[in-house]
């Protein structure tokens, strides 16, 4: 068997309540429960936490910076997703 | 010509300021590059630990134990830190620390040096780690993404690692003339390690000018020496102690201390592995490791047993 220093998992933490989980890095462990304490122990050393996710890094899947473009491209031509984009007349409120 | 494409656009990258991350293309030079810096930078951190380590259960009172203990675990963090963002470039722990282990990486000369008195744990806090924090807010601003944040954390957490071995050394040189004496000794038996580990000479080590343009190096070993000189010297002077460095002036006119010359030959010495603890260091982190395998395997087997009752 080969020395594997367990498997990779991803931390998110969130910082405080309302806000959302930001990726902070990742640590090697066991299974979850070992990955929880030490993402406790390395990442939340100075209360940088209130709650913690861990996931399999193997379990997520990521864009490609290659694709980055095309993948994209759909919002990229329909600015009329955003409101700048409506001209609405000087003295009409709330809108 | 597909190649020359992708090192323009690459290059343009890191000439707008903006971060190279994990899946996006790099050179190969970069990647090598990077990973014997990053790689040397977690070895350092965790044999870092051993000379410190070595004085937790003599530590003169409960505080500073406390203390010296959480600096340590921050070593650990560090390393993890650092293992973690080097493995972003496709190459695993263990082969990381395999590589320790054979000899074939290194890590920094200055945690290859005795902690001979408490006084040691002083001057490591306020000169190693003042050193480590002037490289290392250096590297913060470096183009790969993942090292240039591990870099940030951790030059916020080192800022105590700092402060607190200055006031070791600040009590002691207030203490009795031994207390004194000793701070002294171990001023003198750091300070030229410390301005050692920031890397030879500009001349030594011409730094190429293409790891500059590519941000992985950030400024010159002398010029980073410079400016740790410049801000430890004032702080030395002080509590009353004194640098061991004869030829130690303050030039006006540049603004800057002027240093007495430095015995490279010590320090490729201890860099090719003849200081005093390279061998100590090398066989704790060996014999850690192998002394822990048994634990992972267990740990792993114990996961899987768990993952098939549960299915």
């Amino acid at each position: 068997m080969t020395d594997t220093q367990w498997p990779v998992w991803e931390v998110f933490v969130q910082a405080n309540p309302g806000i959302p989980h930001k990726h902070a890095g990742n640590v090697h462990a066991a299974d979850a429960e070992m990955a929880m304490q030490n993402a406790r122990d390395v990442y939340t050393r100075r209360s940088e936490g209130i709650s913690i996710w861990v996931v399999p890094a193997n379990a997520i899947s990521a864009s490609s910076p290659e694709d980055q473009g095309s993948f994209f491209e759909p919002s990229n031509d329909k600015p009329y997703r955003h409101p700048t984009f409506y001209k609405i007349p000087e003295g009409v409120k709330y809108l | 010509m597909e190649d020359e494409k992708k090192l323009a656009a690459f290059e343009a990258k890191i000439a707008a300021g903006n971060k190279i991350e994990p899946k996006d293309w790099m050179p190969e030079a970069y990647r090598k590059q990077l990973i014997r810096m990053m790689s040397q930078h977690a070895h350092s951190e965790i044999v870092g630990m051993l000379p410190e380590g070595n004085w937790i259960t003599r530590a003169p009172n409960l505080r500073r134990k406390a203390i010296l203990l959480a600096k340590v675990q921050d070593e650990a963090g560090h390393g993890l830190y650092l293992y973690s963002a080097t493995e972003t470039l496709g190459i695993d722990r263990t082969e990381l620390l395999e590589q320790l282990h054979t000899g074939k990486a290194k890590y920094s000369s200055i945690f290859n040096y005795p902690t001979l008195t408490w006084a040691d744990i002083g001057a490591i806090g306020w000169l190693v780690d003042g050193a480590a924090i002037m490289n290392q807010t250096a590297l913060a601003r470096g183009s790969y993404g993942p090292y240039s944040r591990a870099m940030v954390r951790i030059c916020k957490e080192e800022s105590f690692h700092n402060r607190q071995g200055y006031e070791i050394m600040m009590h002691l040189a207030q203490g009795t003339p031994e207390q004194k004496a000793m701070a002294q000794d171990a001023l003198n038996r750091w300070w030229w390690p410390s301005i050692m580990m920031l890397g030879p000479s500009d001349d030594q080590s011409p730094n190429s000018e293409q790891l500059m343009r590519w941000k992985v190096k950030m400024e010159s070993n002398d010029a980073i020496r410079q400016r740790f000189i410049d801000r430890t010297v004032p702080q030395a002077d002080f509590i009353g102690l004194s640098i061991p460095d004869k030829d130690l002036k303050f030039d006006e006119a540049s603004g800057h201390y002027e240093h007495g010359p430095i015995n490279w030959e010590e320090f490729f010495e201890v860099i090719k592995g003849n200081g005093p603890c390279n061998a100590k260091r090398l066989k704790a982190r060996s014999d850690a490791d192998k002394k822990g395998r048994w634990v992972r395997d267990a740990a792993m087997a114990y996961a899987e047993k768990k993952k098939l009752k549960a299915a």
